[in-house]
């Protein structure tokens, strides 16, 4: 396949288009990387994605797809090898309801652990930790939620595990805790240690910087 | 609905055992799950939930969210109401839900997201606000809907010729909107601006098995009034 036929507008502290990364690597598909500034973006994303304006962006025979598990999902069907999804529909509920579930739930309320202060921070941490344990509760008990080997409830979630962490550690405050949900975090450490996903990561001293930056945004923000 | 004889095999008795909907008489997105099944001429029983009295089962199936719709199927629970509707894609194969090809599958996917995420809390937001704040909402939903009507250029529904998946996303502008409308006193879809959204309400209302289903009319506006007095009751007009 002609890697100019497949495009990837992303950005290195993204975690929406790393999830993509992840997916593209899994199958050993060849595309070209187009990194985006998000204060600068280019005339291409906008045509791209005109809803939204945002990346991911994945560009396959001049059409554009957006939302990043639209795009795992797009992939898994384009590209057969080490599938994403399982084959039967009922576990295929089950990983697109957590992935959502990470989306609606996870994210949401770990970034309001990490930005807010006071009553609401503290309501917020309380609701991280509830979704993080149910979450685990997805895992059924397994070493992925993919089973043996990762897969899209993986690839949807796992990032969660360094980005949480380097939060947790500036804020203070464990956001993954191993004692309350040691199932869940040997999942975030089995998988980040996976070599491809390992490749495709930032860089972690750009990233401490980059979510340290956050961090002190927040806390001016916060006293004017 | 009964499944015409021809379509039902074996298999299909096998699995149409036992399947349970779990909704409200207004849930528009338990409704989008009564549409798929219906479509497909899928047999299936109904409990109805009264959301301020859930049943033990209801909380016994979904624990997480505690809402309808819940599709149980073997006794596996489903929830989410977008992820039902592909599990019942993928499961009944007749009348698809959603394209072959998989860049038209995932485009289809985006609209029913963009519908739930965006479409729908920007209009919510028309609804229970006044004055200004109203005002300033209408331009973001007219906005969003814009997206919309621009995705049924040359085509009948958003699936094309047949209903599919984002038609049933969508569902809910076929009936609710103007339920909305009417309770707070907004126009949003009007002739000038959105002519291939409202002929697309006139087909999709009206089309066979989609219009067996609409809940009361005169029921919606009840309870979408008292809704609204919550609502505005909350805020001084501006």
């Amino acid at each position: 396949m002609a890697e100019d036929s497949l495009k990837l507008l992303g950005n290195w502290v993204s975690p929406y288009s790393l999830k993509v990364k992840w997916a593209l690597k899994l199958k050993g598909i060849q595309y070209q990387y187009v990194e985006e500034d998000l204060q600068n973006k280019s005339p291409m994303l906008l045509q791209y994605n005109p809803v939204y304006k945002k990346i991911p962006v994945l560009v396959h025979d001049d059409k554009p797809l957006a939302e990043s598990l639209i795009i795992l999902e797009y992939i898994d069907e384009v590209w057969k090898q080490n599938p994403l999804l399982p084959i039967d529909p009922y576990e295929r509920a089950k990983a697109r309801f957590w992935a959502k579930f990470v989306d609606d739930k996870c994210v949401p309320a770990l970034m309001a652990a990490f930005s807010k202060r006071g009553e609401e921070q503290e309501r917020a941490i309380k609701e991280a930790h509830e979704n993080l344990k149910i979450l685990e509760s997805g895992l059924e008990g397994k070493r992925f939620f993919g089973g043996e080997t990762i897969g899209f409830v993986d690839i949807a979630a796992g990032w969660i595990g360094r980005s949480a962490q380097m939060a947790g550690e500036i804020i203070g405050i464990k956001l993954i805790d191993a004692e309350t949900m040691p199932l869940l975090d040997s999942w975030f450490q089995d998988f980040l240690g996976i070599p491809l996903i390992k490749e495709c990561m930032p860089p972690q001293d750009k990233l401490l910087e980059h979510i340290k930056e956050l961090h002190t945004k927040n806390l001016t923000a916060a006293s004017t | 609905m009964m499944a015409s004889s021809a379509m039902v095999t074996a298999n299909q008795l096998i699995i149409m055992a036992e399947l349970k909907l779990f909704r409200t008489w207004s849930s528009r997105f338990a409704l989008r799950v009564v549409w798929a099944l219906d479509l497909k001429g899928i047999q299936y029983d109904t409990i109805f939930e009264d959301l301020s009295n859930k049943s033990s089962l209801l909380l016994q199936y979904n624990p997480i969210y505690k809402k309808v719709p819940v599709l149980v199927h073997n006794g596996k629970p489903l929830l989410e109401s977008l992820v039902i509707l592909e599990y019942i894609d993928e499961t009944w194969k007749q009348t698809p839900l959603l394209p072959e090809d998989p860049s038209e599958r995932a485009t289809a996917r985006f609209w029913a997201k963009f519908g739930d995420d965006k479409v729908l809390p920007s209009i919510w937001n028309v609804f229970i606000k006044q004055g200004k704040d109203q005002e300033e909402a209408i331009v973001t939903a007219q906005e969003n809907l814009g997206f919309v009507e621009r995705q049924l250029t040359g085509k009948k529904f958003f699936n094309g010729e047949t209903i599919g998946l984002v038609d049933l996303a969508f569902g809910w502008l076929a009936n609710l909107l103007s339920v909305w409308e009417e309770v707070c006193g907004a126009t949003l879809i009007d002739h000038e601006k959105f002519p291939l959204l409202l002929e697309w309400i006139q087909n999709f209302a009206d089309a066979p098995i989609i219009k067996e289903s609409w809940p009361p009319r005169d029921k919606l506006i009840t309870k979408y009034q008292a809704h609204h007095e919550v609502y505005t009751s909350k805020e001084a007009p501006k």
